[in-house]
């Protein structure tokens, strides 16, 4: 990836053995991780160390992940259990039958 | 010269980064003991009510629609005893300029940073308050950080979280994302302390201050169309600034018989710092894990002192379960056509539930909405519940277990508020202030304090204190 480009980066914050002593195990068991997003400063490639630049110009390091990241969150898969919770309350409101 | 940035070496320099980056000395409102002076922090450093009105106008925030619920109150109705069945109104601060009603929370913090000549502001939040302050910050000409716990160790996040980064991102915000973890307040300081930029803490007085308005309005909005005050107005309850700053502004507006009423969903059983249990919670904010140990010891957060202290204020408190919340919303967009996002609906399925126990001419306010969309919406988290092991099914929602099923109710009747002990949680605030402040004996003035804090009765507070060996 080219230098100047818009890369996420990753990187442990603090290792499984450093973490604060009052958490569940399950959590104390894995490092505290870290993702941010900057322009890219060397030339590099993925899973190497990098430096980036974050939008607030803060100089940050960690492994080079992607370049253009993207939000792939959306409205999920259909969930029919939502379904006839609109049409049962018009039913009530209309007077009819209570029952769905 | 690098300072140490060990974990150990940052936490303990936090009370001097916290008082650089806040720029207030809570050591001046320090009573004797376990006291402080909760209104002389509010006053010397907070905004008058009429000043942050003027913030606030000026870039676009408050003056919310305040909208009457008439098909969900006629639907309360039926299910109502006869004569009984309030009215609901909702005061839709989903129309604030990033979408909910923590722009006012924001409003006066990034004010307040930019007149003190802070280049940027930082805030510690997964959720709405950071794309207010995000947007705000926008419209101040300052740099935001917004630093949010957002993944797991399988590095999978809540769509909810992931959707708020892209708001915080979509305002010019550097979103950094961590995994789960209280240590998520380390980084926070480390941030801080490299960037010299303002704490945006959502416990300062600012932020309280910014959420009188919300109060304030709500009275005055209710007094032109209706010639009285609302008989209640309540509030989603988490870290305890919501209820706090609206109740406060309720009082300013001379609401003083309004009852006020915190609601929260109903999370027990699941560790808020448990990597496996974070995605097995469809809520990230409003519920009991962070209600629950924010009022009984508000001084837990951020700032040396919190300026949200649920206690004083609270009248009552309810639960509901996140299926209940998930079905009123899934109502409001339907019966009352407007789509809005889950977690602001808490107070309305309290509000349902409790309507039907109120008589006729009485109202109700529910104080929230926030905006709604992709990741945020009852759709997807229930898809990604669903994706992650839990259970959903129609049935009757007082059978839900959270973290193992989420039950939609087969009928709008099943929707039943449960009541939090309040006496029970009073007391867990003496005993957290006993305990962590190692107390053996109590001054007058420090149980007076207490007092205040708790709104218990004299006699009530030394019953709990003799309990635990305390002398008084």
């Amino acid at each position: 990836m080219k230098k100047g480009n818009w890369v996420r980066i990753y990187d442990v914050v603090l290792k499984s053995s450093e973490r604060s002593p009052n958490l569940p195990e399950d959590t104390k068991n894995v490092p505290l991780e870290m993702w941010n997003k900057g322009f890219l400063l060397e030339d590099g490639i993925v899973g190497e160390q990098v430096k980036i630049q974050t939008l607030t110009d803060r100089i940050v390091e960690g492994k080079l992940l992607e370049e253009n990241p993207t939000y792939t969150h959306s409205f999920g898969k259909f969930v029919p259990e939502i379904l006839p919770i609109g049409r049962q309350l018009k039913e009530i409101l209309r007077g009819g039958a209570e029952d769905a | 010269m690098h300072k140490d940035t060990s974990y150990e070496a940052v936490m303990n320099r936090r009370g001097e980064i916290m008082k650089k980056s806040v720029g207030i000395d809570y050591t001046n409102f320090e009573l004797w003991g376990v006291a402080f002076d909760y209104e002389q922090m509010m006053r010397k450093t907070g905004y008058s009510l009429e000043e942050v009105q003027k913030i606030q106008h000026s870039t676009g925030v408050g003056n919310t629609p305040l909208l009457e619920l008439k098909n969900l109150t006629a639907l309360a109705r039926k299910f109502a005893p006869k004569g009984k069945g309030a009215r609901i109104f909702i005061k839709d601060e989903a129309a604030n300029p990033s979408g909910s009603y923590k722009a006012r929370r924001a409003s006066t913090s990034v004010y307040h940073a930019k007149k003190k000549g802070y280049k940027g502001v930082i805030a510690a939040t997964s959720g709405n308050y950071g794309a207010a302050v995000a947007s705000q910050a926008a419209i101040h000409g300052l740099e935001t950080i917004v630093i949010q716990e957002c993944y797991d160790s399988r590095g999978i996040g809540q769509p909810e979280i992931v959707e708020k980064a892209r708001k915080c991102e979509a305002y010019g915000a550097e979103v950094v994302q961590l995994t789960v973890g209280p240590e998520l307040f380390y980084t926070f300081l480390t941030t801080l302390e490299e960037t010299g930029y303002f704490n945006a803490s959502l416990y300062t007085p600012f932020g309280i201050a910014g959420v009188e308005t919300l109060g304030y309005e709500i009275a005055m909005d209710f007094r032109e169309r209706e010639g009285k005050d609302p008989d209640a107005v309540i509030c989603t309850n988490a870290g305890g600034g919501n209820l706090t700053g609206t109740a406060r502004g309720l009082m300013k507006a001379g609401a003083e018989d309004t009852r006020i009423i915190g609601a929260s969903v109903d999370l027990s059983g699941l560790h808020m710092a448990s990597d496996k249990e974070f995605n097995r919670k469809s809520f990230t904010t409003g519920h009991t894990g962070f209600g629950m140990p924010y009022a009984t010891w508000p001084d837990r957060t951020d700032v040396p002192r919190s300026a949200a202290r649920p206690l004083r204020y609270m009248d009552e408190y309810y639960l509901v379960s996140q299926g209940e919340v998930f079905y009123m919303t899934e109502a409001l967009a339907q019966i009352e056509g407007l789509e809005r996002g889950p977690a602001g609906n808490t107070s309305l399925a309290v509000a349902f539930s409790l309507a039907q126990e109120m008589d006729q001419d009485q109202t109700i306010v529910v104080q929230e909405t926030e905006y709604t969309g992709a990741g945020k919406h009852l759709q997807p988290q229930l898809s990604f519940a669903r994706e992650n092991g839990i259970e959903i099914f129609r049935g009757n929602p007082q059978e839900e277990i959270p973290g193992k099923n989420i039950i939609l109710p087969s009928h709008p009747e099943l929707i039943k508020v449960r009541p939090v002990d309040l006496k029970k949680m009073k007391a867990s605030y003496v005993k957290n202030t006993v305990k962590k402040n190692d107390v053996k004996k109590l001054s007058t003035d420090e149980k007076a304090f207490i007092q205040e804090e708790v709104r218990l009765e004299a006699s009530k507070l030394e019953e709990i204190l003799k309990g635990l060996g305390v002398e008084a």
